[in-house]
């Protein structure tokens, strides 16, 4: 198998654990101050102050596995969405303290509450916008992006922005229902319900928004024999909402937030569907801004050994704060 | 706006300069304080002495604010390279990025995979465990500076490169030529004591802080005793490192240590060493230079006459600016014998039993203690304005390194980052100096989180009140008494019941 495929592989499986493990962090920050001051927001915000560092070094492994696997996607991608990765950085500086100045500072923990909750919501629309500007495609010029800085603004992005964050709400509040207890808890599987059908309706909106913008895309999708294979992934999809609304209705435990994740798996599928073989539509395949050989094969080597590693120890990780955080303090 | 005069490229410098100055702070503190918390946490487990568990947690509060504002801050500079100096990362992504992924892949999941059972989780996973993962995010982060310096050392020193047809720089035959290029072991020796040496006055400036409000306080003591060891021990090994690193610039890159020495002119037969002066690049001189004949060539040759090259053998494109490189020289140079000067200092004082009566010693720690960081910003100075003006040392002009953006988009985004770090940044640090300021005391409480959560099973034991029979697993423990306000005081800043 060609080592640009496999690369391409591990980049899309990087950014897909960033979006499984920082995606539910991100969501219980945006759902943040819906949560009563005191014992449920610091449940909420207990949940993940664990495990929130190593959620977000998925995506330190994205931008700096691109950097490194496809030099020259990194080298167009970032210039051409500069103010969005700009103020999703800014985002994440707000998050990320947030964590332990809330703690440090009681007097102004509304404050740091806010930040929170601000900047995840800063964070997760980016992220969704950086994903539509590239799939609307990128004006490339020799190895440089040639747009001016305000391209990536448009309808389609702004679309592709509240899909993403509403998905992550989904994907917070059925995370908050497995940790949660108390009326926080009945307010996450509340949410997860609203957050479930508003996010099918966005999938749906993307996906009908998204042949629309180019005849590859349209192509890809409607010709046969295309359709064929194409058509499960909505297929599945419908199927999996089902059991979503089911499981939340139900108050499952573990089920819904499981069947969400399943649904984001489906929706990357759906986007490698429209831009295979692409890095940087519509004209940087991945074979034009692969890494030579050599440093394919070098990190190669490093990522089969420390990967499963990685992945051992941080699912041991989730295993010493297993359980419901709680709410009361002596049993 | 005054920034509305720059071109990209300056506003893309300084915004570069900025955001790695302010993150470089953060690593500066936390190389040293995780091994710190390392060797207290061991000390405690081999002695039972609860003092250590004491220290451990104190300093493991500051830890995990100075982490978190080094993780963020960091995270932005992962994605800098391509935001602002895209062309830089297409041309030298194939050499520096694999080596950049391998510090995700080996350091940056290692510190955070463990960091939080290292604040939260003594009580679930055990003390053994515990140290073990305490000991892991104490090697995340020195592996962590193994690989970014490798990638910083190989733009001042490229080897084992060769260049592609589409003007990427590629990797040659061998990786362990790109890793271990001729400048990063001194680079890395360098950087990391630098780190342990401003962690150690950080802690010796806080120690002193609670020598000088009562010196009979035992916990204060400790981490006075303990830096100061760290200040006569580490500060002449810093400075005989810092020298080879001089050596092996001098080999590689002679025009940085021109312009660190201030030498405009060539001299065939011993080159001074001038102390202090004002170096104006018009003019090629230094103006009202205090020197010390032909010691300049003592130092760098080891030959009073060895003859020395100056700036007027490089063509005036090829130089760095030499006012900001010879004066951030002198500053880290200065603090570095200052440093040595307080070590020496703290032995006379432990050898007349004095280390915790002389109230001078301790201002001047204070005084002291926040050097480190001055320290190494000057010498990040002194070497990347050193550098200049090339990204990769030689091949690569930074003015052709930058990204295709329009000014206006790069002076917005360095408007966001100064005042958002500035506020932030600047907030993290005063709830530092918050944590810094509580006297260490018996029964230090952990990284508690109000009364819930990871914090009920996992604050490292529960503060006294709560839990009475917590003496009981110190025996020996022979605590000098705190008074009840300071006990009250913790609890009310972690949220209290």
């Amino acid at each position: 198998m060609d080592l640009t495929v496999i690369w391409a592989g591990i980049i899309a499986f990087a950014i897909f654990m960033y979006v499984v493990m920082d995606g539910f962090d991100l969501g219980i920050g945006i759902l943040f101050p819906s949560f009563q001051v005191g014992k449920e927001r610091d449940q909420a915000m207990n949940a993940i102050a664990p495990v929130w560092d190593g959620n977000e070094t998925w995506l330190v492994l994205g931008g700096g596995g691109l950097f490194a696997a496809f030099p020259l996607a990194y080298a167009i991608i970032l210039p051409a969405t500069y103010p969005l990765v700009i103020a999703m950085l800014l985002g994440l500086v707000f998050r990320g303290v947030a964590f332990e100045f809330r703690w440090r500072d009681p007097r102004h923990r509304g404050f740091w509450d806010m930040s929170f909750a601000g900047g995840s919501l800063v964070a997760a629309m980016t992220q969704g916008m950086i994903l539509g500007a590239l799939l609307q495609g990128v004006t490339v010029e020799g190895r440089n992006y040639a747009g001016s800085w305000f391209d990536w603004l448009t309808p389609y992005t702004l679309l592709t922005g509240v899909g993403v964050t509403v998905g992550y709400v989904l994907l917070g509040a059925t995370f908050l229902a497995m940790k949660v207890e108390g009326r926080a808890e009945d307010h996450a599987y509340r949410t997860a319900r609203i957050a479930g059908w508003a996010t099918l309706a966005l999938m749906i909106a993307v996906s009908l928004a998204t042949p629309l913008l180019e005849g590859q895309y349209w192509r890809r999708w409607f010709e046969m024999p295309n359709i064929l294979f194409a058509a499960q992934v909505p297929l599945l999809t419908g199927i999996l909402f089902f059991a979503l609304m089911r499981s939340i209705a139900k108050r499952r435990v573990y089920r819904p937030f499981v069947l969400a994740l399943s649904i984001f798996l489906l929706g990357m599928a759906g986007l490698g569907v429209s831009m295979w073989p692409f890095a940087v539509p519509p004209g940087i395949t991945i074979w034009d801004a692969a890494a030579p050989e050599s440093s394919q094969i070098f990190m190669l080597v490093g990522t089969a050994i420390i990967m499963p590693i990685i992945l051992i120890y941080t699912a041991w990780a989730y295993w010493v704060f297993r359980g419901k955080v709680g709410e009361h303090h002596y049993h | 706006m005054m920034i509305d005069g720059l071109d990209a490229l300056t506003l893309a410098r300084i915004q570069f300069a900025f955001t790695v100055s302010f993150h470089f702070i953060f690593p500066a503190f936390s190389i040293g304080l995780a091994s710190f918390l390392m060797v207290l946490e061991g000390l405690w487990l081999k002695t039972g002495k609860p003092l250590y568990l004491d220290l451990f947690k104190y300093w493991l509060k500051v830890f995990a604010v100075a982490f978190a504002m080094g993780v963020v801050s960091g995270i932005v500079m992962s994605y800098q390279f391509g935001t602002n100096w895209s062309v830089f990362s297409d041309r030298a992504g194939p050499v520096i990025g694999p080596l950049m992924a391998y510090e995700v892949l080996t350091a940056f999941f290692l510190e955070a995979g463990f960091l939080g059972v290292m604040l939260f989780g003594m009580n679930r996973v055990g003390k053994k465990l515990h140290f073990a993962a305490t000991c892991l995010v104490a090697l995340g982060t020195f592996v962590s500076a193994f690989w970014i310096l490798s990638v910083n050392s190989w733009m001042h020193t490229p080897t084992g490169f060769v260049m592609g047809d589409n003007g990427q720089f590629l990797p040659g035959d061998s990786w362990m030529d790109i890793i271990f290029n001729p400048s990063f072991p001194y680079r890395l020796v360098h950087t990391v004591t630098a780190a342990y040496l401003t962690t150690a006055f950080v802690v010796g400036g806080v120690g002193a802080w609670h020598l000088l409000r009562n010196s009979a306080n035992a916990h204060a003591r400790k981490m006075f005793s303990m830096a100061m060891w760290m200040a006569a021990l580490v500060a002449p090994i810093q400075i005989f490192v810092g020298d080879l690193h001089g050596l092996n610039t001098l080999e590689y890159q002679p025009q940085k240590v021109m312009a660190m020495e201030g030498h405009y002119d060539s001299h065939p037969d011993g080159a001074p060493l001038i102390l202090f002066g004002i170096p104006d690049s018009e003019a090629k001189e230094v103006r009202y230079s205090i020197e010390i004949p032909k010691a300049s060539s003592l130092i760098l040759k080891h030959d009073l006459n060895a003859p020395l090259a100056g700036l007027d053998t490089i063509p005036d494109e090829d130089e760095p600016p030499v006012e900001i490189v010879f004066w951030s020289f002198r500053i880290m140079v200065g603090i570095g014998f200052a440093m040595l000067g307080l070590g020496l200092w703290s032995l006379v004082a432990r050898y007349r039993r004095k280390l915790y009566d002389w109230t001078w010693l301790h201002r001047a720690a204070l005084v002291m203690g926040p050097s480190g960081f001055v320290a190494v910003i000057a010498g990040w100075i002194t070497t990347e304005v050193g550098r200049q003006p090339f990204t990769v040392y030689g091949l690569m002009r930074t003015a052709d390194s930058v990204s295709p953006l329009e000014a206006p988009a790069v002076a917005t985004s360095l408007v966001a980052f100064v005042v958002i770090y500035f506020a932030v940044f600047g907030i993290g640090t005063w709830y530092i100096m918050k944590l810094m300021h509580n006297i260490p005391h018996d029964h230090e409480t952990g990284v508690k989180r109000g009364d819930i959560g990871p914090i009920r099973t996992a604050g490292i034991t529960p503060g006294p009140s709560q839990n009475p029979g917590d003496r009981e697993t110190f025996p020996g423990s022979n605590r000098e008494s705190q008074g009840p306000e300071i006990v009250d005081r913790t609890r009310n800043e972690e949220g209290g019941d």
